[in-house]
């Protein structure tokens, strides 16, 4: 082993990428005008009777968790699609033949769904811009907490993808646990805003680390310390590559 | 020539429990045209798939130029090109995109001198910026052989390169298979059809459930277990064999004008002496005589019926 092989990563992130510029309009499309939604909706309608959240403006509040959900929902879709279709059309024969190692192929997949999830983030965060008053107090943390979620949870996509044997189950997983888990995450609220017990459970969702250090990185004001937030993240991040690590090397779901 | 593909004992069971190779022995020359000829089922893409690296084998050894596909297999897999038997292929890519990512994948340097050259020994280069969909089945196929060329592997394992492909195409693919072995490219091909083992292969490996029953030379198989018949014309039709005959175990043709004389053209006593005199005694006229070769068609129907007896026996 000397290292890793950057020619077929590259070859594979291109590949990807290319796939992700086929298909520009509707991966950029449908994120913003549910965004604008959620503007419209929440921000404009709603908001205009919540007023502000620990002194933040309500439209601005719900920014963080905004990007959050859309940038999650992408990069598990990203990703999920991007290796369940070679799985499907039987085109994986040409990575399993490959002299590249499980960590090549993890690199390319989940570095191109991360970098097109990212880029549907900032675009996200440009619209806002045109319905609300934004200020970021921490940019370094906000790109790391953006980075690694996204980098994270395409590794989750990854595995779904994997896992997935039709396009239901690819498709209603995160329809089913990642939809509920945002919204459930604070994206739209602060957890002091819950009744009693409601905010203690609230502490297993994974998902509100994530957006309250991403919300930290913007105001300053987080539901759980940032550097709690980091480490989950981090520890999510290190679950996922295990089990990938387990799933080439058993050749689950992928090899017989 | 030197050995370039090592198979020892190899195994695979899959998780269903069913033993789709029982321990295959098979040595691969560099440079050779080897064809694995079996029946549906017979386990040849299971091989394939196992040295391949698709198939995890259960038991047994493979190494690929010296190099162990498990230990060491960013070198095994290196070397080899991989055409499989199912046309799967990206459809909304471009053919020339697939093509130089297929290179790309296997670590090589980009090299469009390679990827033109590919690409018109395969006359796919006219093809090149339409999108694998819009080409035709044969076409899609000499795009898999494209893509498992791209990185100019040294072995280029086809699995049933002409199943489903008109006989114009099997001939192009045929006559690129030799062009290739004569770059040097050792060439492992499957089929179910004997006529291509005989056409094309150097060697022929006969394999049937799971059990490599023998590799001979193309040639010396065709000798070595060539049954000939003779067949003898006579003038006046028969009802049935002459009884003063029945000793020679003849068959009649259907309208009686035939009889068909089976021996072992390598043995040293055909037999065919004493049964043309028997035929002068017995007041035939004989109007014509020819022998012909069995086809390995049925060489290998009696090889596998052997294989199955003998493991019959061994039970
Ligand atoms: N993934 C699998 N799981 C279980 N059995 C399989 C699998 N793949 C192939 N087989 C079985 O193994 C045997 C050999 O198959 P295969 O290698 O495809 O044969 P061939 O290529 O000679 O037609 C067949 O009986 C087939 O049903
Ligand atoms: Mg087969």
């Amino acid at each position: 082993m000397t290292g890793l092989n950057w020619t077929s990563i590259l070859a594979i992130y291109r590949f990807e990428m290319a796939r992700t510029f086929r298909t520009i309009g509707q991966s950029i499309l449908s994120p913003v005008i549910t965004t604008v939604l959620y503007f419209v909706v929440f921000g404009g309608a709603i908001g205009g009777r919540i007023e502000s959240v620990e002194g933040i403006a309500y439209g601005s509040f719900i920014v963080p968790g905004l990007v959050m959900l859309t940038l999650l929902q992408q990069a598990i879709n990203n990703a999920a699609f991007g290796i369940y279709f070679p799985k499907f059309i039987g085109t994986i024969y040409e990575l399993l033949s490959a002299p590249i190692n499980f960590l090549e192929i993890v690199i390319g997949y989940v570095g191109a769904a991360a970098t097109k999830a990212l880029g549907v983030a900032a675009i996200i965060l440009v619209t806002a811009t045109f319905f609300v008053e934004l200020t970021v107090l921490h940019p370094l943390a906000m790109l790391a907490f953006l980075v690694l979620t996204a980098v994270s949870f395409s590794l989750l996509g990854f595995i779904l993808g994997i896992w997935a044997g039709n396009f239901e189950q690819l498709t209603l997983v995160p329809l089913l646990v990642v939809t509920p888990l945002v919204f459930l995450g604070g994206a739209f609220y602060s957890i002091d805003m819950l009744p009693e017990g409601w905010a203690q459970v609230t502490y297993f969702n994974p998902v509100l680390y994530l957006i309250s250090g991403f919300r930290w990185s913007f105001f300053g004001v987080a539901d759980v310390a940032p550097w709690v937030s980091l480490l989950a993240i981090a520890g999510f991040l290190a679950a996922c590559m295990g089990v990938i690590w387990w799933i080439f090397r058993t050749g689950w779901r992928i090899k017989p | 020539m030197a050995d370039i593909i090592e198979i020892r004992g190899l195994e695979k069971t899959y998780d269903d429990g069913f033993q789709a190779l029982k321990g295959v022995d098979l040595t691969i020359r560099e440079g050779e045209i080897l064809a694995l000829l079996g029946p549906n089922g017979a386990g040849k893409t299971t091989l394939i798939s196992a040295v391949c690296g698709l198939v995890t084998p259960t038991g047994g050894t493979v190494t690929v130029g010296g190099h162990d596909i498990l230990s060491d297999y960013r070198a095994a897999r290196s070397l080899i090109g991989l055409v499989p038997q199912e046309i799967t292929i990206e459809p909304f890519e471009k053919v020339i995109d697939t093509v130089r990512f297929s290179r790309g994948l296997f670590g090589r340097p980009r090299d469009e001198s390679h990827i033109e050259r590919v690409l018109r020994a395969l006359s796919l280069w006219e093809k090149r910026n339409n999108r694998n969909k819009e080409l035709s089945g044969g076409m899609k196929r000499r795009i898999l052989i494209a893509k498992a060329l791209a990185h100019e592997p040294r072995v280029l394992f086809l699995d049933e390169p002409t199943a489903g492909v008109d006989v114009t195409l099997r001939r192009e693919m045929w006559d690129l298979v030799r062009r290739l072995r004569d770059e040097g490219v050792t060439i492992i091909l499957t089929t179910h059809y004997i006529e291509e083992a005989e056409q094309m292969a150097d060697r022929i490996g006969v394999i049937d459930r799971g059990r490599l029953l023998l590799v001979e030379e193309t040639a010396g198989l065709m000798h070595k277990l060539g049954r000939k018949e003779l067949v003898v014309e006579i003038a006046e039709p028969l009802a049935a064999v002459p009884p003063a005959l029945a000793a020679h175990g003849l068959t009649l043709s259907d309208d009686g004008c035939r009889l068909i004389y089976t021996f072992d053209a390598t043995a040293e006593r055909t037999g065919m002496t004493r049964l043309m005199a028997d035929i002068a005694e017995a007041g035939l006229h004989v109007r014509d005589l020819s022998t012909r070769q069995s086809s390995l068609e049925e060489v290998f129907l009696r090889l596998v019926d052997e294989g199955a007896q003998a493991m019959e026996a061994a039970q």
